[in-house]
C-alpha cells in the first residue's frame, strides 16, 4: 500500500499505459521524430557545437539572435501544425458514407485541437514576436530592447509551452476540445484525462513569455527611439508593433485568468464553469473571447506593418497617408476590445446585445479598409518592383479583402445564426489568418532575411513557394465556403452525405499544393545558403530601403549602430541617403552592452518540469520544481553585474571591416 | 533587467511626508465611512447604499493613485498616465461588458433562474 | 521617386542648415524599468478585472449554499483593511527614509511593512480556514469559487510581495542604497500600493456589497 502511494507521489497518474504505443500513426511519428532528433543531436555533438550554441545563442540576450530563435521555433512548429492539417484533410476527404477513414474520433479530436493551438500560439505568435524582436530595435535606432534578459527568458518560456504540446503527442494525449477548450467539455467530468491539462499548462507557460515580451517591446518603443524620432516619425512597422504589444499586455492577462479558473475547476473542484453548483459555462466563453478577439489583431497588425514597409520600399515611394495609417492602427487597437461577442452571437444574449456587437464589428472594417486603400495608393504611379516580398503583398491584398468581406458577412447576427459553427467560418478565419498573418510573415521573412544573414533568399524558390501557397490556399479553402453554405459543420471526422465528398477532395488537393509551398520555402533556405556568395548583400541595403535598419551592415554588428542615429524624417535612412550621408569611420567610443546569461533557459527549463509535473499530478516533483524556480529567480536578482563595455578598439575593428566590404562592393 | 544603464535614481518621483500623510488620512476617512454605512445600516435602500459605497471606492482609488502611486501627467513623459487611462477603459469595457452580456444571457436563456433571484 | 526627393529637400531647405545624422557622443536612452513595471501592473490589473467580472457574474449564485450575508465577518475585514492601509503608509515612510539616504531607517520601515503584510495574510488565512471548516469552501458554489478566486489571488500577490520584500532586505543589507536597489524599492512600492488599490475594490465590491441583501 505504502509503495503504491510512493509511486503515485512520484509518478502521479503517469503509467506505462499513458504511452500511446497501440496507435500505429503515433508510433511511426515518434520513431521519425526520435530518429530525426537523435540525428540532429548527433550532428551537433559531432560538430562540437554545443558550447557555441549555448554561449552564442541559448544564453544570448541579443535581440537579433532571440528574434531568429523565435523564427526557428515558429517554423518547426509550423511543420507540426501543418502535418495535423494534412491528416485532417485526408480524413475528411476519405471518411464519407461507408468509409470510416483512418482516424478514430478520439484521435481526430486531438488533431484539430492541436492544429489550432499550435498554429495560433506556437506558429503565429512566435513569428510575429520574432520579427518584432529582430526589426523593431533596428528600426528605431536602438542597441537592444529595454530588458534584454527578460527577452531571453520570454523566448524560453514560449519554447517551454511548445515543448509541453509536443510532449503530449507521445506521453498521454492532447485536449479533444477544440482550440479554446470550452467547458463543460473541457471540465473534469467530460475530459478526465491529461489532454486539457497539457493545454492549460502549455498556454500558461507560453503566456508568461508572451506577456513579458509585450511589456519589453512596449517599453523599448516608448523609451529607446533614436533622438529625433518622434512618434509621428516612427516607421509604420514599429507603430503596428507598438499597438500589438499594447494589445498583448492588455489581453493576455484575461487568458491567464480564465485558464487559471478552468484549472481550479479541474484541480480543486471549484464551480466557476461547471454546469451545476451555480457555475456559469458561458462566463468562460465570454472571458476567453475578451482575450480572443484582440488576439486576432495582435496577429494581424504586425503583418499590416510588414506590408506597409514593403509596399513603400518596392514602389519607391513614401507610404501614402502615413498619418491615416497610424490612426487606423490605433483605432483598430481600441475597437478590437468592443467586438468580442460576435464570436458567440448564437448563445442568446438577445437582439440588443447582438446588434451592438454586430455594429461595432462592421465599424472595425472601416479602418482596415482605409489601410487597404493606403497600400493601393502607395502603389499607384509607383515604380513597382516585383520582388518576392511584393508578390506576397499583392497576394495578401486580394486574399485578405475576400476574407474581410466574408467576415463582415458573419458580423451580421442573423447571417451568423445560419453560418456559425459551419465550415464557412473555418474558411473565413483561415482566409484572414493565412492571407493576412501568414503571407505577412513570409513577406517579412523574405524582406528582412538579407538583413539577418547577409544574403538574399533565392527568388526562384521564393516564387515557387508564393504561387503554391496562394493557389493551394484557394483550392483548400474556397470549397469550405461552399460546404459551409451547404450547412456542413466543423470538427466532423465523418460525413454521411456523399455529395460533400468532391469538395473535400478539392480541399485536400489544395492542402497538398500548400505542402509543396512549404517544401519550396524550406528548399529556398537551403538553396540560398548554398548560393550565399552569389546572393551576398555587402551594402546592408539590398532593397534600397527607407528605414534605419538598412543603414547598418547585414548582418548588423551586435551593438547594431556604432553611433546612435539622429532622425529628422519618417523615412530616416532614405533622407540620409539623399543627403549623401557618410558613415563615420573613426572616433569610436566604448559601447555599453548587457551580458549574456543562462538564467532564462534554466528558469524556463524548470518551469517546463513544473508544468509536466502539474499535468501528471506528480505533486512531489511539482513542489520541488516550484521551489527551485523560486530559488533560481531570487538568486538571479542577486546578480548585479549584468553589463559591460565593448572597447572602442573592438568597435573600430568591426567598423573597419565594414568599410572594406563597402569599398569592395563599389 | 535594471542593469543596463548608469542613471542614479533621478527617474523616480520625489515623495514627501505631507503627501503620504494626506493620502493616508483621506483613505482612512474614505474607508471608514463605507464600513460605517454598511455595518450600521445607515441608508435603508440597498441599491442606494451600493451606489454610495462604490462612489467612495472610486474616490479612494483616485486618492491612492495620486498620493501613494504618485500618478500625474508628467511622470515618464505622460506614458504612465496614458497606460493607466487605457487600462481603465479596458477594465471598464471588460467589467461592464461582461455583466451586460451575461445579464442578458441569463434573462434570455435561464428565465426560471432569474425569477429565483427576484 | 522625384516627388519624395522634392519633399524632403524642401523641408530641409527651410531649416537651411546641414543635418547631423548621428550622435557623436554615447547616447543613453532613458531607463525603462519604472515604466515597464507600471505596464506590468496594468496587465495585472486586467487579471483582477477578469476575476472581478467573474465575481460580478457568479457572486449571487449560491447554489442553495451560504450567502455573503451569512458568511462575511465585517469587523475582521475592517481589521484586515486597516492592516493593509497602515502597511501602505509605513512603506511610504520607508521611501522617505530612502530619499534621505538613510539605510537603517529604510530597512526598519520596510520590515514593519512586511510584518503588517504578514498580519494581513494571517487574518486572511484564518478567515479562509474558518469558511472551509464551516463547509463554505471554494467548491461549494459559484459564489464561493469566485470569492476565493478573487480574494485568494490578491492574497497570493501579497505573499509574493512579502517574499520580494524579504529578498530586498537582504539586498539592501548587502549593497546599501545603490541606484539599482532604489529602483527596486520603488518598484516594490508601486506593487504594494497597487495591491492596496485592488483591496479597495475587494472590500467594497465583495465584502460590503456582499452583505447587502
Amino acid at each position: 500500500m505504502s509503495e503504491l502511494d510512493l509511486t503515485k507521489l512520484i509518478f502521479g497518474r503517469l503509467t506505462l499505459e499513458s504511452i500511446p504505443y497501440h496507435e500505429p500513426i503515433l508510433i511511426v511519428t515518434f520513431v521519425m521524430v526520435a530518429l530525426g532528433g537523435l540525428a540532429l543531436l548527433g550532428f551537433i555533438t559531432y560538430k562540437k557545437a554545443w558550447g557555441y550554441l549555448w554561449s552564442e545563442w541559448f544564453t544570448s540576450i541579443d535581440h537579433k539572435k532571440i528574434g531568429i530563435m523565435y523564427m526557428v521555433l515558429a517554423i518547426v512548429m509550423l511543420l507540426r501544425g501543418f502535418s495535423d492539417a494534412i491528416l485532417m484533410r485526408i480524413q475528411q476527404a476519405w471518411a464519407v458514407g461507408d468509409a470510416a477513414g483512418y482516424l478514430p474520433p478520439d484521435h481526430y479530436d486531438q488533431i484539430f485541437t492541436a492544429h489550432g493551438v499550435i498554429m495560433i500560439f506556437f506558429v503565429a505568435m512566435p513569428m510575429i514576436t520574432g520579427i518584432m524582436n529582430y526589426v523593431v530595435p533596428l528600426q528605431i535606432g536602438a542597441r537592444d530592447v529595454a530588458f534584454p534578459f527578460l527577452n531571453n527568458f520570454s523566448f524560453w518560456m514560449t519554447t517551454s509551452g511548445a515543448v509541453l504540446v509536443m510532449a503530449s503527442l507521445f506521453v498521454g494525449e492532447f485536449a479533444k476540445t477544440g482550440w479554446l477548450a470550452y467547458p463543460p467539455v473541457s471540465g473534469i467530468i467530460k475530459s478526465p484525462g491529461v489532454g486539457v491539462d497539457y493545454y492549460i499548462w502549455s498556454l500558461q507557460l507560453a503566456g508568461v513569455g508572451t506577456l513579458l515580451s509585450g511589456v519589453n517591446l512596449l517599453v523599448t518603443i516608448v523609451k529607446m527611439r533614436a533622438p529625433g524620432m518622434s512618434l509621428m516619425r516612427m516607421p509604420v512597422f514599429s507603430w503596428t508593433a507598438l499597438c500589438t504589444n499594447v494589445l498583448i499586455v492588455a489581453a493576455f492577462p484575461v487568458l491567464t485568468a480564465v485558464l487559471a479558473m478552468l484549472a481550479l475547476d479541474r484541480y480543486l473542484g471549484t464551480a466557476f464553469f461547471t454546469s451545476d453548483l451555480g457555475g456559469n459555462v458561458m462566463m468562460y466563453i465570454n472571458l476567453i473571447w475578451i482575450w480572443g478577439h484582440p488576439e486576432v489583431y495582435i496577429l494581424v497588425l504586425p503583418a499590416f506593418g510588414v506590408f506597409s514597409e514593403i509596399v513603400s520600399t518596392f514602389s519607391r515611394k513614401r507610404l501614402f497617408g502615413y498619418a491615416s495609417m497610424v490612426y487606423a492602427t490605433v483605432v483598430i487597437t481600441v475597437l478590437s476590445y468592443l467586438v468580442w461577442l460576435h464570436h458567440f452571437f448564437t448563445m442568446g444574449s438577445g437582439p440588443t446585445v447582438n446588434s451592438f456587437f454586430g455594429i461595432t464589428t462592421m465599424i472595425i472594417s472601416i479602418p482596415t479598409g482605409a489601410k487597404v486603400f493606403n497600400w493601393l495608393f502607395t502603389m499607384y504611379r509607383g515604380r513597382i518592383e516585383m520582388e518576392v516580398p511584393m508578390l506576397w503583398t499583392l497576394g495578401f491584398i486580394i486574399t485578405f479583402v475576400i476574407g474581410g468581406m466574408t467576415g463582415v458577412l458573419l458580423a451580421v447576427p442573423p447571417a451568423d445564426f445560419v453560418l456559425h459553427n459551419s465550415l464557412f467560418l473555418v474558411a473565413h478565419f483561415h482566409n484572414v489568418i493565412i492571407g493576412g498573418v501568414l503571407f505577412g510573415m513570409f513577406a517579412g521573412i523574405t524582406y528582412w532575411y538579407p538583413k539577418a544573414f547577409g544574403y538574399k533568399l533565392d527568388p526562384f524558390w521564393g516564387k515557387m513557394s508564393f504561387w503554391f501557397w496562394t493557389i493551394g490556399f484557394y483550392f483548400a479553402f474556397m470549397p469550405l465556403y461552399v460546404l459551409g453554405l451547404m450547412g456542413v459543420t466543423r470538427r466532423m471526422n465523418h460525413f454521411d452525405d456523399p455529395s460533400v465528398q468532391i469538395w473535400f477532395i478539392i480541399a485536400a488537393f489544395g492542402a497538398f499544393l500548400i505542402a509543396i509551398g512549404i517544401a519550396s520555402f524550406l528548399i529556398q533556405l537551403v538553396v540560398s545558403y548554398r548560393r550565399r556568395d552569389e546572393l551576398r548583400d555587402e551594402t546592408g541595403d539590398p532593397w534600397h530601403g527607407r528605414t534605419l535598419e538598412w543603414s547598418t551592415s547585414s548582418p548588423p554588428p551586435y551593438y547594431n549602430f556604432a553611433f546612435t542615429p539622429r532622425v529628422h524624417d519618417m523615412d530616416a535612412w532614405w533622407q540620409m541617403k539623399e543627403h549623401g550621408y557618410k558613415r563615420p569611420e573613426e572616433g569610436f567610443l566604448p559601447i555599453h552592452m548587457p551580458k549574456n546569461t543562462g538564467a532564462g533557459i534554466i528558469l524556463a527549463g524548470i518551469a517546463t518540469v513544473l508544468g509536466f509535473a502539474l499535468i501528471w499530478h506528480m505533486w512531489l516533483l511539482a513542489g520541488i520544481s516550484f521551489l527551485a524556480l523560486l530559488a533560481v529567480a531570487i538568486g538571479h536578482t542577486f546578480n548585479y553585474d549584468r553589463d559591460y563595455h565593448i572597447p572602442a578598439d573592438e568597435v573600430a575593428g568591426i567598423e573597419a571591416n565594414r568599410t572594406r566590404m563597402l569599398a569592395n562592393h563599389v | 533587467m535594471s542593469g543596463s544603464n548608469d542613471h542614479h535614481g533621478g527617474d523616480m518621483p520625489h515623495s514627501t511626508f505631507k503627501g503620504y500623510m494626506t493620502g493616508f488620512v483621506l483613505s482612512v476617512i474614505l474607508t471608514a465611512i463605507p464600513f460605517w454605512l454598511v455595518m450600521a445600516d445607515v441608508i435603508k435602500d440597498t441599491g442606494m447604499t451600493a451606489l454610495v459605497i462604490l462612489g467612495f471606492a472610486a474616490v479612494q482609488i483616485v486618492v491612492h493613485m495620486i498620493y501613494f502611486l504618485h500618478m500625474n501627467f508628467q511622470s515618464e513623459g505622460g506614458w504612465n498616465m496614458l497606460a493607466l487611462i487605457f487600462t481603465s477603459v479596458i477594465v471598464f469595457i471588460a467589467l461592464a461588458g461582461s455583466l451586460w452580456v451575461m445579464y442578458h444571457l441569463n434573462v434570455n436563456m435561464m428565465p426560471g433562474l432569474m425569477k429565483e433571484y427576484g | 521617386m522625384s516627388e519624395t526627393t522634392h519633399d524632403t529637400l524642401a523641408g530641409n531647405a527651410e531649416r537651411g542648415e546641414p543635418l547631423q545624422f548621428h550622435e557623436t557622443t554615447e547616447h543613453h536612452p532613458e531607463t525603462g524599468t519604472l515604466l515597464g513595471f507600471w505596464i506590468y501592473l496594468m496587465s495585472d490589473c486586467l487579471i483582477f478585472a477578469s476575476l472581478f467580472a467573474t465575481y460580478g457574474v457568479l457572486g449571487r449564485s449560491y447554489a442553495d449554499g451560504p450567502t455573503g450575508m451569512e458568511l462575511f465577518d465585517l469587523p475582521l475585514v475592517a481589521m484586515n483593511t486597516s492592516l493593509l492601509l497602515l502597511s501602505s503608509i509605513t512603506y511610504g515612510f520607508a521611501m522617505l527614509r530612502m530619499q534621505a539616504n538613510h539605510l537603517r531607517g529604510t530597512m526598519v520601515w520596510l520590515a514593519i511593512t512586511g510584518l503588517l503584510g504578514a498580519g494581513f495574510l494571517g487574518l486572511e488565512l484564518y478567515e479562509f480556514n474558518h469558511l472551509i471548516h464551516e463547509g463554505a469552501g471554494p467548491w461549494r458554489s459559484g459564489f464561493l469559487s469566485s470569492f476565493f478566486g478573487l480574494v485568494g489571488t490578491h492574497g497570493l500577490h501579497v505573499l509574493f510581495g512579502i517574499v520580494w520584500l524579504v529578498t530586498l532586505l537582504f539586498q539592501l543589507k548587502k549593497h546599501g542604497l545603490i541606484p539599482e536597489n532604489q529602483r527596486r524599492l520603488f518598484c516594490l512600492s508601486m506593487f504594494w500600493h497597487f495591491l492596496d488599490v485592488v483591496w479597495i475594490g475587494v472590500f467594497t465590491f465583495v465584502y460590503l456589497m456582499g452583505v447587502l441583501p
